[in-house]
C-alpha cells in the first residue's frame, strides 16, 4: 500500500460568530491516495468546508484546526503561507460549481489560463500559449483557437466550466477537488463534462475528491464516497456497495429520490434522528 | 383546461430577433398534471411565463378554463391559474413576514374573511399557525417552498404553474414537497403543468409530458412510456439515459 497522499485526521471547522459558535465541520478524518473520493451531503452537512479547510480557502472568521492535515508529508497546518501558495493551483486545484462566478470576467480565457500556468512554471509566454491550447483541446473545446480569445461571459455555461477544468489542470495537480462542477449545468452537458473530467483524472493518474449533493452522481462516478451529516461523516463505503448502505440517513437519502425505474407513492421521505448528529 | 395551439414566443426584433418558442401544441384535460422537460434553453419556462403573462404571446392561442387569455391577464385570470416559481428564496418577499405574503393576494382580489384563509392555507401545505409571523430567513428551504405553494393556493386556482418547484432543495426536502403537490393535487381536483429538467421528477408527478428542444416541441409522451424506457425519439432516449447517472465507457461517440 503506496502512502497517502492526503491525510485529514478530526478537521474541525468553527465559525465564531455574534450569536455563537458554529461548528460547521465536527472531527472529519479520511486518507485519499490515487483515487476517486466523493463526499456527499445535504447543503450546511459541511462537505465544501471540508474542501476548502484542505486547500486553506475557510473565509473568516472560520478557524480550522486538526489533530492532522498533510498533503504528500507536508504539513499544511505548520507550512508558510509561500509553500501553500506553490501547493494551491500547483499541486492541487479546485473545480468550484459556476464557471460564472469563477472565471475572471474582464481576461480572456486564454490569458487566465495561461496566466494560471505562468504562476506556477516557469514558462515564456509562447510556451505558455501552446500549453494553454493543448489544455483547451484537452478538455474537448471544438475550436481551441477561438475560445482562447472569448471572454467568460461569450461561453456557454458548459464550455465556462470545461475552460476552468483546463485552467485548474494545466499545472498537472496531484490532486483535484471538484466541488460541485456541475450542478450549475443541464443534465446532458454535465454528463460531458463529467466525461471528460473522467478521462483527465485517469489518464494522470491524479487524486480526485468530489463534492456533491447527488448520491446517485457520486455513486456512479467515484470509487469510494463519505456521506456527511451535520458536519460529521456518518458513513464510509465503496461506491459500488452503495445499496448497502447501513447508516439511516444514508438509506433514506436514497429513498427519497423519485426514479424512473418505480413508481412509489407517495415518496418515502427522511426522518431525522437527533442522534444522527450527535 | 388548458388549450394551447402554436404558441409562439419571440423576443427582440431583426438580427436580435430570438424565437424562445415554436409552434407549440398541447392541451391539459381538468385534474391532470402536464409535463414539459428539456435542457436550459429550450424555452420550457418560457411557455409557463407565456401562459400567465410574464412572457409575450407572439403568435397562437391560450385558452385557460375556456376563455382566451386577454393581455394584460385579468384578475379572473389569476384566480384560476397561479405559479409557483424555482427559488424559494427569491420568490418571497425578505421583509414581509409570511401573513403579509399571503395576505396580499387576498387583498388584491377583495377576498373577504382573510384570517381564517390563511391559517386554512398554512395548513393545507403542513405548517401550523406558529409560522404565521416569520419572516423568510427564519424559515428553511422546504418551508418557504410550502409558503410559496400556499401563497398560490389561497385564491383557490384550479391550476398550478410550476416551474421547477424542487430544484433548489435538497434531495429528502423534495421528496416532501413532491409529496405535499401530489396531496393537495388529489384533494383540491387540481391541474398542474410542471417545468423541470429532472424526468424523474415529472415522471413521478405527471402522466404526459412534453419534451422540448430548443424551442420546439421534439415528443409528447407519457410517464408509463418514460419508464419502460418506450420513447421513441433520440433526444429523448439521451435525456434518460443522462437521468440515470454517471456510466463509463459509454456512448464513445458523445467524446
Amino acid at each position: 500500500m503506496m502512502k497517502p497522499l492526503l491525510e485529514v485526521e478530526d478537521l474541525r471547522v468553527r465559525f465564531h460568530l455574534r450569536t455563537g459558535t458554529v461548528e460547521a465541520v465536527r472531527g472529519v478524518s479520511f486518507q485519499l491516495g490515487r483515487e476517486r473520493l466523493g463526499i456527499v451531503g445535504e447543503s450546511g452537512s459541511g462537505k465544501s468546508q471540508t474542501g476548502r479547510a484542505i486547500l486553506g480557502l475557510t473565509p473568516p472568521p472560520g478557524e480550522v484546526t486538526a489533530k492532522h492535515l498533510a498533503f504528500d508529508g507536508i504539513d499544511l497546518q505548520t507550512a508558510s503561507k509561500r509553500t501553500l501558495r506553490q501547493l494551491r493551483g500547483g499541486r492541487i486545484s479546485m473545480v468550484m460549481q459556476d464557471p460564472k462566478y469563477s472565471l475572471n470576467p474582464v481576461m480572456t480565457i486564454g490569458e487566465q489560463i495561461i496566466e494560471a500556468y505562468q504562476a506556477h512554471a516557469k514558462a515564456s509566454k509562447a510556451e505558455a500559449r501552446d500549453k494553454a491550447l493543448a489544455m483547451l483541446e484537452a478538455v474537448k473545446m471544438r475550436d481551441p483557437g477561438r475560445v482562447f480569445s472569448l471572454y467568460p461571459h461569450e461561453v456557454s455555461g458548459g464550455m465556462g466550466q470545461r475552460a476552468m477544468i483546463a485552467m485548474m489542470l494545466v499545472t498537472d495537480p496531484d490532486m483535484l477537488i471538484a466541488d460541485e462542477p456541475t450542478s450549475a449545468l443541464d443534465v446532458t452537458v454535465s454528463m460531458e463534462v463529467l466525461r471528460i473530467l473522467d478521462e483527465l483524472v485517469s489518464e494522470r493518474g491524479m487524486s480526485l475528491i468530489f463534492i456533491s449533493h447527488d448520491l446517485k452522481l457520486v455513486s456512479s462516478f467515484c470509487d469510494r464516497v463519505l456521506v456527511m451529516y451535520a458536519g460529521r461523516v456518518v458513513e464510509e463505503l465503496e461506491a459500488k456497495n452503495l445499496r448497502e448502505a447501513k447508516h439511516p440517513y444514508t438509506q433514506g437519502l436514497m429513498r427519497c429520490l423519485p426514479t424512473l425505474a418505480n413508481d412509489v407513492r407517495p415518496l418515502p421521505t427522511l426522518n431525522r434522528d437527533p442522534s444522527w448528529a450527535l | 383546461m388548458i388549450d394551447i395551439q402554436n404558441l409562439n414566443v419571440v423576443y427582440g426584433m431583426g438580427r436580435l430577433r430570438v424565437d424562445a418558442v415554436k409552434n407549440v401544441s398541447f392541451t391539459v384535460k381538468q385534474g391532470e398534471a402536464y409535463g414539459l422537460v428539456g435542457e436550459s434553453g429550450s424555452g420550457k419556462s418560457t411557455v409557463l411565463r407565456a401562459i400567465c403573462g410574464l412572457a409575450p404571446v407572439s403568435g397562437g392561442r391560450v385558452i385557460v378554463d375556456g376563455n382566451q387569455v386577454t393581455t394584460p391577464r385579468s384578475k379572473e385570470f389569476y384566480r384560476t391559474a397561479q405559479m409557483v416559481f424555482q427559488d424559494p428564496y427569491a420568490s418571497l418577499h425578505p421583509r414581509h413576514t409570511v401573513d403579509r405574503t399571503l395576505a396580499e393576494p387576498l387583498a388584491i382580489h377583495s377576498v373577504k374573511d382573510a384570517e381564517t384563509r390563511i391559517l386554512q392555507a398554512l395548513k393545507e401545505v403542513g405548517l401550523g399557525p406558529s409560522f404565521r409571523f416569520r419572516y423568510p430567513h427564519q424559515l428553511s428551504g422546504g418551508q418557504r417552498q410550502r409558503i410559496a405553494i400556499a401563497r398560490a393556493l389561497i385564491l383557490r386556482p384550479k391550476v398550478l404553474l410550476l416551474d421547477e418547484p424542487t430544484s433548489a432543495l435538497d434531495a429528502s426536502v423534495q421528496a416532501e414537497i413532491l409529496n405535499l403537490l401530489d396531496d393537495l393535487r388529489r384533494q383540491m381536483g387540481l391541474t398542474y403543468i410542471l417545468v423541470s429538467h429532472d424526468l424523474a421528477v415529472v415522471a413521478h408527478l405527471c402522466e404526459r409530458l412534453l419534451v422540448m428542444r430548443h424551442g420546439e416541441a421534439v415528443e409528447e409522451t407519457s410517464s408509463g412510456a418514460l419508464r419502460t424506457g418506450k420513447a421513441s425519439n433520440e433526444y429523448t432516449q439521451s435525456l434518460i439515459q443522462a437521468s440515470q447517472g454517471f456510466t463509463r465507457n459509454s456512448s464513445p461517440a458523445a467524446a
